[in-house]
């Protein structure tokens, strides 16, 4: 009875997580019975007595209010189709596009083209994995020139760090414009090329890194360091 | 022209790292990636390769049977190449038929063995106008990366070395699979290919996938001890003569670096 | 008496060695290998499916593909593409996969894996299956568990495990089994088989196959856990 894994163990689909009716199954888990297995590849996560899996993999699942960077794929009657680097692309229509009003029957191509970047935000996903998405919001955009990478999307907290931190060095120390998708999709962009591969090296760090300790110091090091 | 617009705005990006000769990675523009060679991957095969060009991986492996040669040319080996755009290796491959890209990458590769006359063909012939060794090189891609015309190039170029033939029974006129020989084959060059290609004024080697969608054209230069023997014009911008004697000087160079490598 | 051409004995497999991540552009993939037959496994998905009339509304779909590269294969030289026993293989490697797959997650959309072999002595489909368990793991895939498959078979009343090519072409009285479990509920989710064997000796290497099925998946375990070792959730 009780638990068979400790806290923060990394578990395989169909490994035993725990036995009786004491724990609840979360996310990335299932009961038969008296058993709680996991359902997925990940990190135990034992909170009170909810047992969750977090992934270290997999691709990006839309959810209402991610901000994301999205890329036109096809401009149609009413708006755009946005492939948003998941399983499912998005909708972007007329009316969630810009505040400005767009005349029935206008060129869309003049306010979103074909291959361009924005920033933007989910505001629907349905049951059917329909996504919406609005330009609606502050922050949302159209990116211009730049580089974009594509990193693992359950790094892009890590990224991001506690409450925009770890971003915020990488932009403080390099002068660089940087937008992180929570898509796992990243948007940089620096006035020196130089300090732009920078950038792209320190975000590549924490994502290949993320999981040895030390990680801030680490690269604020590496940020310090000349060339 | 609508869609180029962003590509441009992309492509305008990557001009100013290497207005600076820098690119995405850190490289110099005449600067290949990692290289690695690794024979023997494949036991069943007579001859076989894996090549990697940093994240670019390519398998090719050789098969010998003995077959009826060519009515125009009844003394001499015959040569196949086919080369799969295996699915498994980039999001935007799918199965089915071998397509423009798949074609086009085998006869490149064949081009540059066949006509730098790498092997000496008439060696393999074992009776005029009836029997001839066929070699047959399949390439497979692990992992599309880009460069995929150097890569096979190399790989095809490994795998002939590692090749020994399988016994050829003479009187029963019988291949047997499960015993090889010492024989190689006669392998007399080095053909080697090297793709220069063009972005804006820029002219460089070995692009990763993300710098080879924002090229302007490609020139695919074949040489073997500095001679050419094959090459092959891609993609869509036109090209000045000025243009084709840098890609083709760098791509000598480039070749007699790689060969010493070998 | 009891010992195979190769030294094994009947319920000893070949050395296995796995890997995971050997696909860069992939979502998920892994490299099996059991004795001389490699089984590389790629997973691209979920994504969207087209054409369109394909798609499923009420879930999404698995879609195998099993490929022997063209050197691969002891002898002639495969024909490149797809062929009936090719097409065949995917169609039961589909249905050894999906009993522990949850597709509802995932309407309108594609689960692709691709299963390609550049080496072979028999026991392929069953390396891919393993490849591919593996693979759909790593691209974090929800699965009720893994899948693991082995051969089985009998060689003139000998009944064993994991038959190479040369056992598998014995004169005689011989059976090839190629079976997948779930090996945590023991369950069979692949059943093949050509060649003669008795009811008796069919559910004795059956057994056989569920005890060599679940030192695979030991194996597969520690390879998935082996690529993300170190891993943490907090500074």
């Amino acid at each position: 009875m009780g638990l068979l894994v400790k806290d923060k163990e990394i578990v395989t689909p169909g490994e035993d997580l725990a036995l009786g009716m004491d724990y609840l199954p979360s996310y990335g888990t299932f009961r038969e019975g008296e058993r709680i297995s996991a359902a997925k590849l990940g990190l135990v996560s034992i909170d009170g007595r909810v047992i969750r899996i977090i992934p270290l993999s997999g691709k990006y699942m839309p959810k209402t209010g991610d901000t994301i960077i999205g890329k036109v794929v096809d401009v149609t009657i009413n708006g755009w189709r946005i492939d948003i680097n998941s399983a499912y692309s998005a909708m972007l229509s007329m009316k969630d596009a810009t505040s400005e009003f767009i005349p029935r029957g206008s060129d869309l191509t003049r306010y979103f083209n074909f291959g361009d970047y924005i920033v933007t935000s989910i505001i629907n996903v349905t049951s059917q994995n329909l996504v919406d998405l609005t330009m609606k919001g502050p922050g949302l955009r159209k990116l211009g020139e730049g580089r974009i990478i594509h990193v693992n999307t359950h790094k892009v907290p890590r990224i991001i760090g506690k409450q925009g931190s770890m971003v915020t060095m990488v932009k403080d120390a390099t002068g660089c414009r940087i937008t992180v998708g929570q898509n796992g999709v990243v948007w940089i962009q620096g006035d020196q090329p130089e300090s732009e591969l920078k950038a792209v090296e320190a975000i590549l760090k924490i994502e290949n890194e993320s999981h040895i300790s030390g990680l801030t110091e680490r690269i604020k090091e590496f940020l310090e360091k000349q060339g | 022209m609508l869609v180029n617009q962003m590509k441009n705005e992309r492509r305008s990006h990557l001009l100013k790292f290497l207005e600076k000769g820098l690119r995405y990675d850190k490289r110099k523009l005449d600067e290949f990636r990692e290289i690695t060679v690794e024979l023997g991957v494949s036991k069943n095969a007579e001859g076989s390769a894996r090549v990697k060009l940093g994240d670019t991986e390519i398998i090719a492996g050789i098969k010998m049977s003995v077959e009826k040669p060519y009515p125009d040319t009844p003394d001499d080996g015959n040569l196949m190449v086919g080369a799969e755009l295996s699915p498994m290796s980039s999001p935007d491959f799918e199965s089915g038929p071998p397509g423009t890209q798949a074609v086009e990458l085998a006869r490149v590769v064949d081009r540059g063995i066949r006509e730098s006359k790498a092997m000496d063909t008439k060696t393999l012939c074992i009776e005029k106008g009836e029997r001839v060794w066929t070699t047959c090189i399949d390439l497979v891609t692990i992992n599309a990366d880009g460069n995929l015309i150097d890569a096979a190039s190399l790989a095809a170029l490994a795998a002939l070395r590692d090749t020994k033939l399988p016994e050829y029974d003479e009187k029963e006129k019988k291949l047997d699979y499960k015993s090889r020989t010492n024989k190689k084959l006669p392998l007399k060059k080095t053909p080697i290919a090297i793709t220069v290609y063009k972005i804006g004024p820029h002219y460089l080697i070995d692009p990763t996938a993300e710098e080879e969608e924002l090229i302007d054209a490609r020139l695919t230069v074949t040489t073997s001890d500095g001679k050419l023997c094959a090459m092959q014009k891609g993609e869509n911008s036109p090209l000045t003569i000025e243009d084709v004697d840098k890609m083709v000087s760098l791509a000598i160079h480039k070749a007699k670096e790689l060969a010493k490598r070998l | 008496m009891e010992k195979r051409t190769d030294g094994r004995k009947l319920e000893e497999m070949r050395p296995i060695t796995a890997k995971t991540g050997i696909v860069k552009n992939a979502d998920g993939s892994a490299m099996f290998q059991i004795g001389d037959t490699i089984a590389y496994a790629a997973v691209y998905g979920p994504r969207e499916l087209y054409p369109k009339f394909l798609q499923d509304p009420a879930r999404g779909i698995l879609r195998c593909k099993y490929n022997m590269m063209p050197f691969s294969g002891a002898g002639e030289r495969v024909r490149p593409g797809p062929s009936r026993r090719s097409t065949e293989i995917s169609l039961v490697t589909e249905k050894a996969l999906l009993p522990v797959l949850n597709l509802d997650e995932f309407p309108n959309a594609v689960i692709d894996v691709f299963i390609d072999l550049p080496q072979t002595d028999a026991g392929t489909r069953c390396a891919g299956i393993c490849a591919a368990a593996i693979a759909l793991a790593d691209a974090g895939i929800t699965m009720k568990e893994l899948v693991s498959a082995v051969s089985v078979g009998n060689v003139n009343g000998r009944i064993m495990v994991d038959l190479t090519y040369e056992e598998e072409s014995t004169e005689g009285e011989v059976a090839d089994v190629p079976v997948a479990f779930m090996p945590k509920s023991e369950q069979i989710t692949l059943l093949q088989m050509d060649g003669e064997i008795t009811r008796e000796q069919l559910i004795k290497a059956l057994e056989m196959g569920k005890k060599a099925c679940k030192e695979i998946h030991a194996i597969q375990k520690a390879t998935l856990k082996e690529k993300y070792v170190g891993e943490s959730d907090e500074e």
